[in-house]
């Protein structure tokens, strides 16, 4: 009963805030409520008994994800009467779309059918915890994709970083390389020159 | 008692809000971001509301990888938003039609 | 060892030999190396042709058939090069290599200055060859082999002067007409092939009875037609082609543009005899089918005498030969639809000699008159050149069926062939052959008065008389170029440098070598040939043929020279002689009034009864028309607008209409493919309802 209540409640701030993320003029607002979103929806998750993906989810999206968000929409000069442009002309079609695809894929799922079918027992007691339960899955069965995932992951890091990099032209920098590599003969020259006797005319 | 269909209905909902996002949000690709974001959320609800009500690690490992890939993918194209309002100081989307036919 | 094998080789692959000498190196072996190696050949040719003929004639061989060399074989059919020598293909072989021997002696008098001379040699040796394998052949696809070859080396002959137009055109026309008659004569074989499945004359003949007797194709449905039929009228329809026979005959009368040589050696001795060759030979298919016959009987009568009509009008004295040669060509198609196959072939060999030598006459007297070759500009010749007057005399005694001549036996045996015939349409050829009597002989001494008696009608400019002989050196000389220009008229026609004079030796001497064939030939073969079983095994004949029924009533030669002086036929003849007499040695003006009071007729005849503008009108402006409305509709149209670049522009129209999809716009993408997802959940719903 409390489980429910919780649920329903989370589940209210979830849709609201989901709702907040596609409607607030501020795009900074709307991943602040994209953050709220997620962080409902791993309380959601523990609910569910899937405590290490709603923590994941937590430290992932809410930690890191969402920071790299707000940074960019934060860096970014954003016109917002441009990008909101055309919001209130297109309200209807999107609500018509969004409620016409509830209303099929409700009907589908049968619903009424589903809620009669309670949570079984939750396998992941027997193996101690769901960490440990997933954490076997994760590093027997799916060991492979699992170091495919940690690659993919280098390659959007190198990706990301690739791709924001330019050189500026007219911007003076160091340049530890060349400065290393720098030989005697290009800061010394040493002249030969005959030596001068000391002038001897003014002395007196 | 929370039911399957409970968060099965959580998860519709969550995916046409996303839709409807999209679809209101058409110029601003930063919400347009968040709301896929938004639907991947509504993707491993049920991916994890399964899991559990079959008992099965997989799905639950699927989340996972998704993450991962949604992280990836944030990342880049994040990095390619920078860049792009670099070039053309607009993150406005009817702006960016270089790839008409 | 010397066999009978290697003899058969020999003979045809000597004038092989000599035409690639000639043609290939003619350049290096020179004029006279060119025509001493090709008359050598020709030479040896003839001479083992006629120890062939020996051999066969007194049973010294027996039929001679084997397979040489095998070319292919596939499944059950199986292509050779073999040779069947009977007594008909030595006769034939004689005849050739006889004819072509002169002619090839001729030549040197008559091309001596034509810068082609080489070339002319090689070609009429490659067509000797051609003609030895052609008659010598043991099958249906050497035959076709040969046909082929003989018409190559005929078309190259006509388009001898190649610079001439006229030359090209006649070649071209003789190549396309004899397209139509060997389409037929190739699906005759090809019918030969389906009901015998080999195309071996042994094997075919042998079960010719068995395989053929009420056996029917059906080629369009629901109208079965004797087999024998189909394959004899194909295999004619072939032999119309090749021996130029009404409807097809158009282009033997124009094929006189090549030079004199070759139209008295393929034009009407060999090559256009060639048909006659085929029939005989597969009398044993022929002799299945009386329609078949009919119909060549038919065929034959038609050619006999309208041919022979036009060549009353004729002014060329070459065409006029050649009209006669039609003419001759159709009385021996006659003797093969009444089933007189022997008569068809001795009438074969007396023409191949006294029409050569009437075209080598020709020739003679258009080298007298500087290639002049319009009789109203001749006249008189008789003083100047006697030994072609004579000859030519004899020549046309012989064509006219004087009783003694050679002409006259053949002629008249076919004659009483047909009139002792049955067969559906021999009343009609009967009157055809008569008729054709009286109009050889009017247009026969009709050339003879206009060319060889009467007043000149050239006149002789004297500018060079006082150096004749210099003169006519030099005037050959100046030839030598013009041979290749298109025409050989720098004067005015009808008037001569200087006086016409007789041929040399190398004209006259085959001249007077074939005058005498002409006369005694019939005399001393017809009784073997005809009435004897000289051809026997190699023509066969049903029981009750017509020849046989003459057979009762032959008494050797001089009975019947005896007999033809009382006939029907020598009247006619006579008649022809004396209308021709009257109106053109007594009488010109008669000529000219009866032209103008029977004005539509002559110009039917000048107009040649229109077939050529006929075919002109149809075939030649239908072909172009046809082409070009498929140049038009079909290549233009259809494919290049059409498929080409109606295509392109389709695919451009369609290109233009779908890129305006391609916004190029993110939020178009994503509401297609969100509204792609609707439509796909909405389907699913519906077949979840």
């Amino acid at each position: 009963m409390t489980q429910q209540i919780l649920f329903y409640a989370f589940a209210a701030v979830l849709v609201a805030s989901a709702l907040a993320v596609i409607t607030v003029k501020n795009s900074v607002h709307a991943a602040l409520c994209l953050v709220l979103t997620f962080f409902t929806a791993a309380s959601i998750w523990i609910l569910a008994e899937a405590e290490f993906l709603g923590l994941a989810l937590i430290v992932v999206y809410v930690g890191a994800v969402m920071v790299l968000f707000l940074f960019v929409v934060m860096m970014l000069d954003i016109k917002e009467e441009a990008v909101r442009e055309g919001f209130i002309r297109f309200l209807p079609v999107g609500v018509v779309v969004a409620v016409v695809m509830l209303a099929e894929m409700l009907s589908l799922i049968g619903v009424r059918a589903l809620q009669a079918v309670p949570l079984p027992e939750n396998p992941a007691l027997a193996a101690g915890s769901n960490t440990s339960w997933l954490g076997k899955a994760l590093f027997t069965q799916f060991l492979l994709p699992f170091e495919v995932a940690a690659l993919i992951l280098t390659v959007a890091l190198i990706a990301a970083v690739a791709l924001t990099l330019r050189k500026r032209s007219g911007v003076r920098t160091q340049k530890p390389g060349q400065q290393v590599l720098v030989q005697r003969d290009e800061r010394l020259r040493v002249v030969k020159m005959a030596s001068e006797a000391p002038s001897t005319g003014e002395s007196a | 008692m929370i039911s399957l269909a409970h968060f099965i209905v959580l998860g519709t909902i969550l995916f046409c809000i996303s839709v409807a996002g999209i679809f209101i949000n058409r110029k601003n690709v930063i919400v347009l971001l968040m709301a896929i974001e938004l639907m991947l959320l509504a993707v491993n609800m049920n991916f994890v509301a399964f899991s559990r009500y079959l008992g099965d690690p997989s799905g639950q490992v699927f989340v996972f990888f998704i993450l991962t890939v949604a992280a990836a993918e944030s990342a880049i194209g994040l990095a390619i938003l920078v860049v792009l309002f670099r070039n053309r100081s607009t993150i406005n989307v009817a702006e960016i039609d270089s790839m008409k036919g | 060892m010397i066999t009978p094998k290697l003899i058969l080789l020999v003979i045809a692959l000597a004038p092989l030999v000599g035409a690639i000498v000639a043609g290939l190196f003619g350049r290096r072996v020179g004029r006279a190396g060119a025509h001493t190696v090709t008359i050598a050949g020709v030479a040896v040719s003839f001479v083992l042709s006629c120890y062939a003929l020996y051999q066969l004639s007194t049973g010294g061989w027996g039929v001679f058939n084997e397979n040489l060399y095998t070319w292919f074989e596939v499944g059950k059919l199986s292509a050779h090069v073999g040779f069947l020598v009977d007594r008909l293909t030595a006769v034939m072989m004689v005849v050739v290599t006889s004819v072509s021997l002169l002619v090839h002696v001729y030549t040197i008098g008559y091309m001596r200055d034509d810068p082609g001379y080489q070339r002319f040699f090689s070609y009429i040796s490659l067509f000797t060859f051609s003609m030895l394998m052609l008659v010598m052949s043991n099958n249906f696809m050497q035959l076709f082999f040969g046909w082929e070859a003989v018409g190559l080396v005929s078309y190259l002959l006509i388009g001898f002067w190649f610079k001439r137009p006229s030359a090209i055109f006649a070649n071209m026309k003789a190549f396309l007409v004899n397209r139509v008659g060997d389409f037929g004569f190739l699906l005759g074989i090809a019918a030969v092939l389906f009901c015998f499945g080999s195309l071996d004359y042994a094997t075919v003949f042998a079960s010719a009875d068995a395989t053929l007797t009420g056996r029917t194709l059906e080629i369009i449905a629901g109208h079965p037609w004797q087999a024998a039929t189909v394959i004899g009228v194909l295999l004619f329809i072939g032999a119309m082609g090749k021996s130029a026979q009404v409807p097809l005959h158009v282009w033997l009368p124009d094929s006189m543009e090549g030079p004199t040589p070759i139209s008295a050696l393929i034009h009407a001795a060999t090559m256009v005899t060639a048909g006659i060759f085929m029939v005989a030979r597969m009398s044993p298919l022929y002799e299945l089918s009386e329609t078949a016959l009919s119909f060549v009987l038919i065929v034959g009568a038609t050619t006999a005498l309208f041919t022979g009509l036009i060549g009353i009008v004729q002014n060329d004295v070459k065409r006029v030969v050649a009209y006669s040669t039609l003419s001759q060509l159709g009385y021996m198609t006659v003797a093969l639809g009444v089933s007189a196959y022997s008569a068809a072939i001795f009438h074969l060999m007396t023409h191949a000699f006294f029409k050569a030598l009437l075209f080598l006459g020709a020739g003679s007297v258009i080298i007298a008159m500087h290639h002049e070759q319009d009789m109203r500009h001749m006249g008189g010749l008789r003083k100047y050149m006697p030994i072609t007057f004579i000859t030519g005399w004899i020549g046309t005694l012989a064509l006219t069926g004087f009783p003694g001549f050679s002409g006259f036996f053949s002629k008249d045996a076919i004659i009483e062939a047909v009139h002792e015939s049955h067969r559906y349409g021999s009343g009609y050829a009967y009157l055809c052959v008569l008729i054709g009597v009286f109009v050889t002989a009017l247009y026969s001494f009709r050339l003879i008065y206009l060319t060889y008696h009467g007043k000149e009608r050239f006149v002789v400019e004297h500018a060079h008389h006082d150096a004749h002989g210099h003169a006519r050196d030099a005037h050959h000389d100046e030839h030598a170029d013009e041979h290749a220009d298109d025409d050989h008229g720098h004067h005015e026609p009808g008037h001569l440098e200087h006086a016409p004079h007789e041929s040399p030796w190398v004209v006259t001497l085959p001249l007077i070598l074939l005058a005498i064939p002409s006369v005694v030939i019939g005399w001393l073969t017809i009784g073997p040939m005809l009435f004897g079983d000289f051809f026997a095994g190699a023509i066969v004949v049903k029981e009750g043929g017509p020849l046989a029924e003459l057979a009762h009533e032959w008494h050797g030669p001089g009975a019947m020279v005896l007999h033809g002086l009382l006939g029907l036929p020598f009247w006619f003849a006579v008649a022809g002689f004396a209308v021709a007499t009257y109106v053109y040695l007594f009488n010109q003006a008669i000529a000219d009034r009866a032209a103008k009071t029977f004005a539509p007729l002559y110009r039917l005849l000048q107009n040649k009864y229109g077939i050529d503008d006929l075919y002109f009108a149809i075939f030649a402006r239908g072909g172009l028309k046809l082409g070009r409305g498929l140049w038009r509709g079909g290549d233009v149209a259809v494919i290049d607008d059409g498929i080409v670049n109606g295509s392109a522009a389709l695919v451009q129209r369609i290109a233009a209409s779908v890129r305006r999809l391609q916004s190029g716009y993110l939020y178009h993408y994503a509401f297609a493919m969100i509204l792609g997802l609707i439509v796909l959940l909405g389907g699913l719903w519906m077949a979840a309802r």
